[in-house]
């Protein structure tokens, strides 16, 4: 029963660690609270289950989902934020401006689609489960940590070992000095933007998968969660959003588990409450640091 | 100085923030092999001239020509790429990467990784202290190695003209002979350099030529010795 309530945190945690990972780049690299962030991830679960109601292979359905969510990521960046980043406005402003937008975006969302919840179309995926001695794995659950991990792998090596993530790296601190350097700061920022719109939209599919039920709000809850994780991560930092997310997906399947589901949401938040009691800057930041 | 194919003409710049005008008229020129010395009082207006050249902050009138091609208004990003580094005031290094990494930002529009690596080793037979940190985070170098390493890493672009803002600031008396010994060295290779120092005695010494900027105008010019020896400069800005 524990190692199963487990491997079942870790499962919807690794997704929540994608979300996170996406958040945590947006916030550090472009340096804006931007809160349409949730809506990528609604729009990637309903772009994944549109193209698998055509259809399309979830093979298919989710880098297209995530493809998809990306692009819009960068059109409502520009439209957003493009001036109130030229003129330096206070964070405060990003902060309403992308309520603001995400009020809308939701409402224009259900009253497209409707708000009732939907579910992806039997068969999309194998039935089958593993069995790993006394406990199951399906292979849904399979494909929600292959892509999770595959995901953050991808982004950390970017990160790390390439001319692009070590200019975002730059952004992230200095865009001045990063100009300086030659680095195309605009064309940087709209990758990042991509880059997080799609690990949204990638995350959003793969909750959709877990709990098999996708609604126009489903990115609200997530973005508050999201950002409990990546303050417990330690702002910008990657590792830690990572660790963060796997750490609330296993608490939630516990409380749920041993508590009641009703405290399953609140768990993050508690974590959250506690830990900054004790340690400012989140779990795994370093004091004083911000950004990646 | 009238020089016609200088490196840097600069002609009429103008400069400002908000409403504010800080930089009006401004006529300048660095020939290419000159350390050029542009000196002043707090608030002159230098800073700003740099980040008008480098192309941080818009210019509002004027022509910014450098290799006989304007780049007034030009992104800065667009005018690193045509040959400025700047190494900016309060060093702006990137103090959460490596020094490593800080010389690989600086390095970031070399044409090749062999190119890169040349580069650096240059960078680190300049600065030998910087070659022991390559794996340290650059945050964590003292003020004297940060200078060292906002000046390596804007010489890792192998610029055809470096922009100085102050790099002698805030540093104790052995970090700053040793700044202005580096700074001499890249004379002595044939850099173009356009330095703005505090350290009115140092820079003189050093520049083959010199602007005295008051309230955003040139008010005295002239060969670096020679405002040295100038009774209204010794009075001004080399502590009477
Ligand atoms: N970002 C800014 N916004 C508004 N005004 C500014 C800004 N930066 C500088 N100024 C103003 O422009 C004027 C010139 O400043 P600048 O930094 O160019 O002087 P400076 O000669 O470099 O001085 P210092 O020797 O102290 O470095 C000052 O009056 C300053 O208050
Ligand atoms: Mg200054």
């Amino acid at each position: 029963m524990l190692g199963q309530q487990i491997i079942n945190g870790l499962v919807a945690g690794s997704a929540y660690a994608l979300f996170a990972l996406g958040l945590t780049l947006m916030f550090g690299v472009l340096g804006v609270v931007n809160l349409t962030y949730g809506f990528y991830f609604a729009v990637g679960a309903y772009l994944a289950l549109l193209a698998a109601g055509a259809g399309a292979p979830i093979a298919l359905a989710l880098p297209l989902a995530a493809i998809l969510a990306g692009l819009v990521a960068v059109v409502l960046d520009f439209l957003l934020l493009t001036r109130l980043r030229r003129t330096r406005a206070p964070e405060l402003a990003s902060l309403m401006v992308t309520l603001g937008a995400t009020l809308f975006l939701y409402s224009a969302m259900s009253a497209l689609l409707g708000s009732e919840i939907r579910r992806f179309p039997a068969g999309l995926l194998d039935n089958g489960a593993f069995a790993l001695g006394a406990y199951r794995i399906s292979v849904g659950q399979i494909l929600i940590v292959g892509t999770a991990v595959l995901l953050s792998l991808g982004l950390v090596s970017l990160m790390g070992a390439t001319r692009t993530g070590l200019a975002m790296r730059a952004l992230a601190e200095n865009s001045d000095a990063s100009e300086l350097m030659g680095v195309d700061t605009q064309a940087i920022m709209r990758r990042v933007s991509f880059l997080s719109g799609a690990l949204g939209g990638a995350a959003g599919v793969l909750i959709g998968l877990e709990y098999n039920a996708i609604a126009p709000y489903m990115g609200e809850a997530m973005t508050l969660k999201g950002f409990a994780i990546i303050i417990l991560g330690g702002l910008g930092n990657i590792g830690g959003a990572l660790a963060a997310g796997l750490l609330v997906g296993v608490l939630e399947a516990l409380t749920a588990g041993y508590v009641s589901s009703v405290y399953k949401e609140a768990v993050g938040f508690l974590l959250l409450v506690l830990t900054l009691w004790v340690r400012p800057q989140g779990l795994f930041g370093r004091p004083g640091a911000r950004r990646a | 100085m009238s020089m016609n194919g200088a490196l840097l003409e600069v002609r009429g710049l103008e400069l400002g923030y908000g409403r504010s005008t800080v930089v009006e008229g401004l006529d300048l020129s660095v020939p290419e092999g000159a350390i050029v010395c542009l000196i002043g009082a707090n608030g002159a207006g230098k800073t700003t001239v740099l980040r008008g050249l480098s192309g941080l902050i818009r210019a509002r009138r004027g022509a910014v020509l450098f290799e006989r091609t304007d780049l007034a208004n030009k992104p800065a990003h667009r005018i690193a790429r045509a040959g400025i580094a700047h190494a900016p005031e309060g060093r702006q290094i990137f103090g959460e990467m490596t020094v490593s990494e800080n010389l690989a930002m600086g390095a970031y529009l070399s044409p090749s990784k062999a190119e890169t690596a040349r580069r650096r080793e240059g960078a680190l037979a300049r600065f030998p202290r910087l070659a022991e940190r390559m794996r340290q985070r650059a945050g964590l170098l003292s003020g004297g190695e940060q200078q060292m390493l906002a000046i390596a890493r804007a010489l890792m672009a192998d610029p055809k003209l470096l922009l100085l803002d102050e790099p002698s600031m805030g540093l104790a008396p052995l970090f700053v002979d040793e700044i202005f010994r580096a700074i001499a060295a890249l004379k002595a290779e044939g850099r173009t350099i356009l330095l703005v120092e505090q350290n009115a005695h140092a820079a003189l010494e050093l520049a083959d030529y010199a602007y005295v900027l008051e309230t955003g105008k040139v008010s005295i010019e002239g060969p670096g010795r020679e405002l040295l020896a100038r009774p209204e400069i010794a009075d001004a800005y080399l502590g009477g």
